[in-house]
């Protein structure tokens, strides 16, 4: 190996490290508002990526279709819970959010795919038709099982995961796709070359982390999640409802899931069931980090990314064997640097 | 004859004689469903009973497969002797991975099978000598008494024998002293920890003992199929195992085969179906089994076994007779120092919750605890039980130092306690609740409760928990569950399981709270009982009418000190107390 060789997997690496980065935050989001281990993030990722794709060869995406069948799921579930409170008041709101909504989106996606518009506004459209679909899986999921313990919500993202997994075969089939690149200019530094795709993909990463923050810190729906995830019942007394920072913090989490999917779509061919494994790489990272802090869950990911570039160059066959036998001794230090006892939870 | 048992020989006859009638087809469905038993058995043990969560048992699977494909194929060895290698090999691996991911909180440990899971499925599909992607063939069949199980019709038998053996082992194990220790786990640690049971001993045993299972399945897997490839090894096939547990639910072992058959035979008629709906070829029952997963958790979260078992209700069984009684530890003369507590000192964070408190009693007496809400009374009790370490400070018990022992390590040497919120499991016998207080008392481990060879032992823990249960005035509720109970009545039970662990001193936290008054006169009644017996009580309570009948001696705290030491008359009349208390009347 030569030093141009080592500063291209480094800047490999931090590639794909920035979008593990991005997953990883979504994850220590989820898992701290909801409590919600969110296996199915990667689907998202999937979704955001094909629906892209299917954009660009002026194709109807399946999701399109995905989000009318949910939105009508979730009004029904909301239909007999309105009809069981004797809420009649409630019916024309949901039924605006969960059926014209959806269809409105499906019609406009129907009228401009054919279109193939500019780049840019495929990807509005690819997040219109694919974040919705967040707070929707929380509101059939996870809603009903909210109080339930970590374990049992596990189980439930495991089931969705399935699920989602499952549905992005019907819709997209088995065949994989790749995306063009959003940028196809390179820069010669000396022994390094810098591709706009990487600069794309590490410009958005970092334009999003400093937007989340931002939102955080500044927004009072960023501070009603931040006070949901450091008390569940103190927010609630002073009125954050936990089903409205269920399905926002949802909405964020799709949000970041498609976007990852849209910049990782020119770098890989990406399958109906890809995202499983790129989401549980940001999950490494967010573990190394304890799944509390975004920092060092944001260090571990691009840790991931690194390691994942070397391997793929030293023991190409090996390269998924090696990035998740890291969580052993991550999990080890864990161990070590972790003390408590243990209480119990239902 | 009842029911559970008529079934049971229906199901017995039923596997006699359906690999000799039935069509092929269904004959390979039925070795399935076994195979998949045998895991999903092992979940149910780790997940439904334990609450701990694997998805990376098909790696296990995966490493007893390969195990025996590579070694018969390349070496010649007996699948006999491939058989022990694999389980040899699974116990050291799911140990060593065990032991990083149990000390951990709950999500760790099924965030690192998943990880651990695709790992080992990779390694089976890159590795040379294992065959990459295509796999090992021409794996021999076993052969038992010279007769070759060459066919799925004879293969089936062997199947069959050795998940009915996992069943019936696995369903000893249960019913025995360390079956409870281990459905303990579920409701947290610290009940259990409280009467001495190693939790994490545990948690690693049943881990183990679920990975030896799946490990045992690969093998039947790679002789019954004479061939593997790393796809049924899958993290896809692990999250099925996980599913087939869930479905069936832990109410009963059967659970497993429940859950296993209705699940393999779902994906069969799936397979056939979608595809055909949907006009293109996959996986689609993936989409079936994840909705139904999740409807199921919403709707049922036990699984479809307790419909079942509550179709066949399991005979009452008469209590074990035995004529021989545990050894009881030493009583203490009366008047004999019991617990001395000094300058002992609890800071969390910045607050100071126990600051410098000391106070001594002896044997024989009732020495009540009182204060206001957040004086640091349960923080006193919890550092005398070796809940929580102190900050300071020294606690001695019958003269020796106990305060940098664990609450492990201090019930035997003769004291025992009750919880403010109960703590029991609520479908378990209030017999067998009580039972674990002597957990202490037997010594008898998981193998010999797999094979039966503790019935001895079991029948004196029972007829002491039945003891107990008399001794308190629960001698009619033996069989009922736990949780049908009054609350009072599970306080009380909660005395009987302290006694069963043969304390001199019993610490008893608010065992009034909440009982009516009849039932704190029995309650009184009760305490008083014990101590005429020479039981000596620190009781922590809040009712001050039943504190001052009852107790000897009572020391007052308010914000973490000792604010009065005395007589329940001298308390009664301390300007101080009356100030805390009633905010300074005069």
């Amino acid at each position: 190996m030569n030093a141009q060789i080592a500063i291209f997997l480094v800047q490999d690496g931090l590639t794909n490290g920035a979008i593990y980065a991005l997953l990883a935050l979504a994850l220590v989001l989820v898992f701290a508002v909801t409590r919600v281990i969110f296996i199915p993030q990667g689907e998202f990722v999937t979704y955001g990526a094909l629906t892209l794709a299917s954009l660009q060869l002026g194709k109807l995406p399946g999701t399109a279709w995905l989000l009318l069948a949910a939105g009508i799921a979730v009004t029904a579930v909301e239909l007999a819970q309105a009809l069981r409170l004797g809420a009649a008041e409630r019916i024309p709101g949901i039924l605006f959010k969960y059926v014209i909504f959806p269809a409105a989106v499906m019609g406009l996606a129907w009228w401009a795919a054919p279109l193939k518009l500019a780049l840019t506004l495929q990807v509005l459209l690819t997040l219109i038709v694919v974040v919705p679909l967040g707070p929707m899986v929380y509101r059939l999921a996870y809603q009903p099982l909210a109080n339930a313990s970590v374990l049992v919500l596990l189980i439930i993202s495991v089931a969705v995961h399935f699920a989602m997994t499952g549905l992005g075969l019907v819709f997209f089939g088995a065949e994989g796709s790749r995306t063009p690149a959003f940028s196809d200019a390179h820069w010669n530094l000396g022994v390094l070359t810098v591709s706009g795709q990487s600069l794309w993909v590490m410009g958005t990463s970092l334009a999003l982390i400093v937007g989340l923050f931002l939102f955080f810190e500044h927004t009072i729906y960023g501070k009603a999640l931040r006070a949901t995830a450091i008390n569940r019942v103190g927010a609630r007394l002073v009125g954050v409802s936990p089903a409205m920072a269920g399905k926002l913090s949802f909405t964020l989490a799709a949000l970041i899931g498609a976007l990852s999917g849209i910049l990782i779509a020119p770098i890989t061919t990406i399958y109906y069931d890809s995202g499983f494994l790129v989401g549980l790489k940001g999950f490494v990272g967010a573990i190394v980090g304890g799944l509390v802090s975004y920092p060092i869950a944001a260090a571990g990911a691009l840790l991931v990314g690194l390691l994942e570039a070397y391997a793929s160059f030293w023991a190409s066959a090996y390269k998924e064997v090696i990035v998740f036998t890291l969580i052993i001794p991550v999990l080890i230090w864990r161990s070590f640097t972790t003390h408590h006892i243990e209480d119990e939870e239902e | 004859m009842n029911r559970a048992r008529l079934a049971l020989g229906a199901f017995l006859a039923f596997m006699l004689i359906a690999p000799l009638v039935l069509p092929a087809f269904h004959v390979t469905l039925l070795n399935y469903i076994g195979l998949y038993s045998i895991v999903a058995l092992g979940l149910v043990l780790l997940t439904g009973v334990g609450g701990l969560t694997s998805f990376g048992q098909a790696a296990f699977v995966g490493v007893g497969a390969y195990t025996t494909a590579y070694l018969s194929t390349a070496y010649g060895v007996s699948p006999w002797l491939t058989l022990l290698l694999g389980l040899a090999l699974t116990f050291v691996l799911s140990l060593f991975l065990g032991f990083i991911s149990l000390r951990l909180s709950g999500h760790y440990l099924p965030l690192g099978t998943i990880a651990w899971g695709i790992s080992l499925y990779y390694l089976f599909g890159n590795m040379e000598f294992l065959g990459g992607h295509n796999g090992l063939s021409s794996i021999p069949a076993i052969s038992l008494f010279g007769l070759a199980l060459d066919s799925a019709r004879k293969f089936d038998y062997l199947i069959w024998t050795l998940a009915s053996l996992a069943l019936l082992s696995m369903h000893n194990l249960l019913d025995s002293r360390s079956g409870r220790a281990i459905r303990a786990l579920k409701g947290g640690g610290l009940m259990a920890e409280s009467f001495g049971v190693d939790t994490a001993r545990m948690k690693i045993i049943i881990f183990v003992h679920a990975a030896l299972l799946a490990s045992l399945s690969g093998w039947l897997y790679a002789h019954l199929l004479r061939f593997v490839n790393p796809t049924p090894f899958s993290i896809n096939a692990g999250i099925e195992y996980l599913f087939m547990a869930v479905v069936g639910g832990a109410a009963s072992v059967w659970g497993a085969v429940v859950g296993a058959g209705i699940l393999t035979v779902l994906k069969q008629w799936l397979q056939d179906l979608l595809p055909r709906l949907l006009g293109q070829s996959g996986n689609f029952e993936m989409i079936v089994f994840g909705v139904l997963l999740v409807i199921l958790l919403q709707r049922a979260r036990e699984g479809i076994m307790p419909l079942i078992v509550n179709r066949f209700p399991a005979p009452r069984r008469p209590l074990p007779a035995t004529t021989q009684v545990l050894p009881k530890r030493a009583r203490p003369a009366a008047g004999e120092a019991m617990l001395e507590i000094r300058n002992v000192r609890k800071v969390f964070g910045g607050l100071v919750a126990v600051n410098e408190l000391s106070f001594a009693m002896n044997s024989g007496e009732i020495l009540g605890l009182i204060g206001p809400n957040g004086a640091g009374k349960s923080t006193v009790f919890n550092l005398v039980t070796g809940v929580l370490p102190g900050t300071g400070g020294e606690v001695y018990f019958r003269g020796e130092r106990i305060d940098t022992l664990s609450a492990r390590d201090i019930v035997p040497r003769g004291m025992a306690r009750t919880f403010q919120q109960v703590h029991l499991l609520p479908t378990m016998s209030v017999l067998e609740n009580v039972a674990i207080g002597a957990h202490l008392r037997g010594s008898k481990g998981v193998i010999s409760a797999a094979l039966r060879l503790e019935r001895e032992e079991e029948a004196m823990l029972l007829a002491e928990a039945a003891r107990q249960l008399e001794r308190v005035g629960l001698g009619g509720h033996v069989q009922e569950q736990a949780g049908s109970l009054a609350l009072g009545q599970q306080r009380i039970l909660e005395i009987a399981r302290a006694l069963c662990a043969d304390p001199v001193l019993l610490l008893l936290d608010e065992p009034a709270a909440g009982l009516r008054y009849q039932e704190k006169r029995a309650l009184a009644e009760l305490l008083r009982k014990l101590r005429s017996e020479g039981m000596s009580i620190l009781l922590v309570e809040h009712d001050m009418d039943f504190v001052m009948k009852l107790v000897d001696r009572l020391v007052v705290m308010d914000f973490g000190e000792k604010l009065a030491e005395g007589l329940p008359q001298e308390i009664q009349t301390n300007p101080a107390v009356l100030e805390a208390y009633l905010g300074g009347v005069k």
